[in-house]
C-alpha cells in the first residue's frame, strides 16, 4: 500500500500563511478603503447627473410652456380680430406646418373643429390651464402608442375651447439620455474602480506576501534577511526600513552574544583545565599538610582570576546589550578622573611613576561605576604596561573638545605598534609582551564596550613615545560649556 | 552571634552552617522564601543571611516584608546578580549589604560580624580608641602614644572605618566600597599598597602594630 506523498510540515504550512486568493484581496485594508472611495464617489457622479438632467429638464419646459403661452397669446389675438372663423383658418394652417406644435380647436362638447391632434383623453378639454396629457396626432391610428404633451387649454367665448400644445418627446428622450449616461458612468466607474482596486492591492499584497514569506525566514533563523523594499519610500518602504534597522540591532546583539559564549568556551576553559590539572597534581603527588594547603591557595587564586575574568566577560556582555541606560546620571568625568588617579597615587609612587592629572569640569551622561571602572582599568594598564622603570609618566587629563569630553590616559612605554591597535580592542587578545603580566585582557575591550554604551568610542594613538587611549563620550546636553559654545 | 541562613541551594547552605559553627556562630537554615520569613520573625537572629532568587518568596520580598512589620535585624543579601544596578535594587529593598555570587567565605564572614556589631552599637562615638590610638572623628586629630599623626583625608577615612570596625576583619572589597564608594574590583593591590602606607605612619616606631594583615581575608585593627 503507498501512501499519497505527504508535503513537508514547512511546505505545507508555506500557502496557509500566504495572503491570497480573491477572497483575502477582499478583505486587505487596500481593498476595503479603495471600495469606501468608489461608493462616494458614485454617490457624487449620480448626484450631480441627476441635478444636471433635472436643471435642463426643467429649462427645456420653461422654453416649451414660454412658446406655447406665446403661440396662444397670438391665437387669441386672432380669435378677436376674426371670430372662430378666422381662428380656425389660421389653425389649420399652422397643423399642416411640420413641427413639434400640437393644435386642437374645438366646441365645448368636444367636437374637434380643426388641429392636428386625433385623439385626447375624455375630459381633457374640460380643464383649463396647463396640463400635461397622452395624445395621438390626427394622421396616426389608435393602434399606435400615444404620445406625451404639454399644453394649455384656453376657453374662447361661444365656448370654444383652444389647445396649443408641444410635444414632450424631446425632453422625455433627453431624460432617458441623462439617465442611461447615469447608468453608463456608475457602471464604468465601478467596473474601473473595482479593477483598479484589484491590481493595487494585488501589488500590496505581493509586497505584504513577500515581507510575510522573509519575516517567516528570518524567524527561522536567517538573521541575516531583511524586508523588501521598493524604493518608493512609502509607507510600506518606511516600515520596512525601521524593521530592517532592528533587525540590524538584534543581529549584531546576537552575534555579540554568540560572540561572548564562544570567548567563554574558548578563554574560560583554559584557566579551568589550569585549576583542574593543580587538584589533581595535588592528590597525585600528595605530601605534607603545607603542600595540600599551597595547592589549595593555588586553586583559590586561579579560581578568584576566573571570577574576575567573567565577570568583566559580563560586564561587557551587558554594556553591550546597552540595557544599562537607565542607570545613567549626569556626571563631572574630572571628578572620575581625580578620584581614580588618588586612589593609584600609592601605587605610582610605589613604581617610580609621576601621575599627573590635568582635568576641566566636564559632564557628561553616564554609568559612575562604569566610567570609574574603565578609567581606573586604563590607569592600571598604563601603569603595569607603559610606564616602566624609573622616570615613567602617566598623564591623565580630562577635556572638552567640541562635542565631545575626552579623557585621555597617555604613557612612555613601549606602545602598541599600529598593525596590533586595532586588534587589541578585541576580546581577550593580549599582545605577546604583556602576556607574563597577570591580566585577562578585557580591560579594554570592556573600555570600548563601555565607551559605545555611552554612544562615544575608544581611540588608541601613539604618544611618541608610549600610548595614549582616549575615551571620548559626548557631551551632556546641559553642560555648561556645550551652552556656551558658539554655533 | 545566631545566623539565619535563608537559602534554596542546600549544600552552599550546609557549608555556611558548618563554617559559620567553626567561626563560633549559631546558625539556622530556612531552604525556602516563607519559611524563611517565617523563621526571621519569631527567631531571635542577629544576623540575616539572604539569597535573591529564593522559591516561593523572593529575597527581596522577605526583606522589605520584614522591614514592613518593624523588624530591623541587618540582613545580607547574597546574589548572583552583582552588577551595580541588582546592588542598588537590593539595598533599597532594605538589604543592608550585598555580597554577589561566587563569594569568599571569609568576605562574607567579615562582613556579617561588621554587620552584627553595627546593630550592637548604640549612639555613634566620636572618638575611637584602639590601644594607645585615638581618632577623633570630629577634630579630624589622630594620635598615638600622645603624639600626633598627621594624615592625608583619605587616609583619615580609611583609619576611621578601620577603627570603626577595631577588632573585626574587614576586607579590602569593603574598604573600597566604604572608604572609596567603588563597587568594582581594580584588578590590582591598590588597597594594599594604601594600607601599607597608613601603616607606615601608624605603627612605624612603635613596638606593638595596631593595622594587622589577615591573611586571605583582609586587616584588622586591634591592640
Amino acid at each position: 500500500m503507498t501512501a499519497a506523498p505527504a508535503p513537508s510540515g514547512a511546505a505545507a504550512a508555506k500557502p496557509a500563511r500566504r495572503i491570497s486568493g480573491f477572497r483575502s484581496l477582499l478583505s486587505t485594508t487596500a481593498f476595503k478603503i479603495i471600495a469606501a472611495y468608489l461608493f462616494i464617489f458614485v454617490l457624487f457622479a449620480g448626484f450631480v447627473i441627476g441635478w444636471l438632467g433635472f436643471a435642463t429638464q426643467r429649462q427645456l419646459t420653461d422654453q416649451l410652456t414660454e412658446t406655447i403661452t406665446a403661440e396662444v397669446r397670438g391665437l387669441a389675438e386672432q380669435y378677436a380680430i376674426g371670430g372662430i372663423r378666422r381662428l380656425v383658418e389660421v389653425v389649420d394652417e399652422r397643423s399642416n406646418r411640420p413641427g413639434a406644435s400640437l393644435y386642437l380647436v374645438a366646441t365645448f362638447a368636444g367636437v374637434p373643429l380643426t388641429g392636428n391632434i386625433g385623439e385626447l383623453p375624455a375630459g381633457t378639454l374640460a380643464r383649463q390651464g396647463w396640463i400635461e396629457t397622452d395624445y395621438r396626432r390626427a394622421d396616426e391610428s389608435t393602434s399606435d402608442r400615444p404620445h406625451r404633451a404639454i399644453a394649455q387649454v384656453y376657453g374662447l367665448p361661444g365656448n370654444f375651447r383652444l389647445l396649443v400644445g408641444r410635444d414632450l418627446e424631446e425632453r422625455d428622450r433627453m431624460r432617458e439620455i441623462f439617465g442611461r449616461g447615469f447608468r453608463f458612468s456608475v457602471a464604468v466607474a465601478i467596473v474601473l474602480g473595482l479593477l483598479g482596486a484589484y491590481f493595487v492591492t494585488r501589488r500590496v499584497l505581493k509586497r505584504v506576501d513577500a515581507m510575510t514569506e522573509m519575516s517567516r525566514r528570518i524567524m527561522e533563523g536567517d538573521l541575516t534577511g531583511r524586508l523588501p523594499t521598493a524604493g518608493s519610500r512609502d509607507e510600506l518602504d518606511r516600515l520596512a526600513g525601521s524593521v530592517n534597522d532592528m533587525l540590524a540591532r538584534i543581529e549584531a546583539l546576537m552575534a555579540g552574544m554568540k560572540e561572548v559564549s564562544d570567548n567563554i568556551a574558548h578563554d574560560l576553559k583554559t584557566p579551568l583545565t589550569r585549576l583542574r590539572n593543580k587538584a589533581e597534581e595535588a592528590l597525585r603527588v600528595g605530601g605534607s599538610d603545607a603542600a595540600y594547603r599551597a595547592a589549595l591557595t593555588g586553586i583559590i587564586e586561579e579560581s578568584d582570576g576566573l571570577i574576575r575574568t567573567f565577570n568583566a566577560l559580563l560586564m561587557i556582555a551587558r554594556a553591550e546589550a546597552g540595557n544599562q541606560r537607565e542607570g545613567m546620571v549626569r556626571l563631572d568625568l574630572a571628578e572620575i578622573a581625580r578620584g581614580v588617579a588618588e586612589l593609584y597615587e600609592p601605587v605610582a609612587e610605589e613604581a617610580h611613576v609621576a601621575l599627573t592629572v590635568t582635568a576641566a569640569p566636564v559632564s557628561v551622561t553616564g554609568n559612575r561605576e562604569l566610567l570609574g571602572q574603565v578609567v581606573a582599568n586604563l590607569v592600571d594598564n598604563a601603569l603595569k604596561y607603559g610606564a616602566t622603570g624609573e622616570g615613567g609618566e602617566v598623564a591623565v587629563t580630562v577635556a572638552a573638545e567640541d562635542g565631545e569630553a575626552v579623557v585621555t590616559i597617555a604613557d612612555r612605554g613601549p606602545g602598541i605598534a599600529d598593525a596590533d591597535r586595532g586588534r587589541v580592542l578585541d576580546r581577550f587578545v593580549r599582545l605577546e609582551t604583556s602576556r607574563s603580566r597577570p591580566g585577562s585582557g578585557l580591560g579594554l575591550s570592556l573600555a570600548a564596550a563601555v565607551a559605545r554604551l555611552h554612544g562615544g568610542r575608544l581611540v588608541l594613538e601613539d604618544n611618541r613615545p608610549g600610548l595614549k587611549v582616549a575615551l571620548r563620550l559626548p557631551r551632556s546636553a546641559d553642560d555648561p560649556s556645550v551652552a556656551a559654545r558658539p554655533v | 552571634m545566631r545566623i539565619l541562613i535563608i537559602e534554596d541551594d542546600r549544600e552552599a547552605a550546609s557549608y555556611l552552617v558548618k563554617a559559620f559553627k567553626e567561626a563560633g556562630h549559631v546558625a539556622d537554615h530556612a531552604a525556602d522564601g516563607e519559611d524563611g520569613l517565617a523563621m526571621a520573625s519569631d527567631g531571635p537572629y542577629d544576623v540575616l543571611i539572604v539569597d535573591r532568587m529564593l522559591p516561593k518568596k523572593d529575597g527581596l520580598a522577605v526583606i522589605a516584608e520584614l522591614r514592613a512589620a518593624g523588624r530591623d535585624t541587618p540582613a545580607l543579601i547574597l546574589s548572583a546578580l552583582g552588577q551595580v544596578d541588582d546592588r542598588v535594587k537590593g539595598l533599597r529593598a532594605g538589604g543592608d549589604d550585598y555580597l554577589p555570587k561566587p563569594y569568599s567565605f571569609s568576605e562574607l564572614l567579615a562582613r556579617i560580624e561588621v554587620l552584627s556589631r553595627r546593630r550592637t552599637t548604640g549612639a555613634p562615638e566620636t572618638v575611637y580608641r584602639v590601644g594607645d590610638l585615638e581618632l577623633d572623628r570630629l577634630s579630624h586629630r589622630v594620635s598615638r602614644g600622645g603624639g600626633e599623626i598627621i594624615l592625608q583625608p583619605r587616609e583619615f577615612r580609611l583609619l576611621e572605618y578601620l577603627m570603626k570596625n577595631a577588632g573585626q576583619v574587614v576586607t579590602r572589597t569593603m574598604l573600597l566600597e566604604h572608604v572609596w564608594d567603588y563597587h568594582f574590583d581594580p584588578q590590582t593591590n591598590v588597597i594594599d599598597v594604601h594600607v601599607s602606607r597608613l601603616r607606615a605612619k601608624i605603627d612605624k616606631g612603635f613596638d606593638k602594630p595596631l593595622i594587622h594583615t589577615i591573611r586571605g581575608a583582609g586587616y584588622t585593627v586591634r591592640p
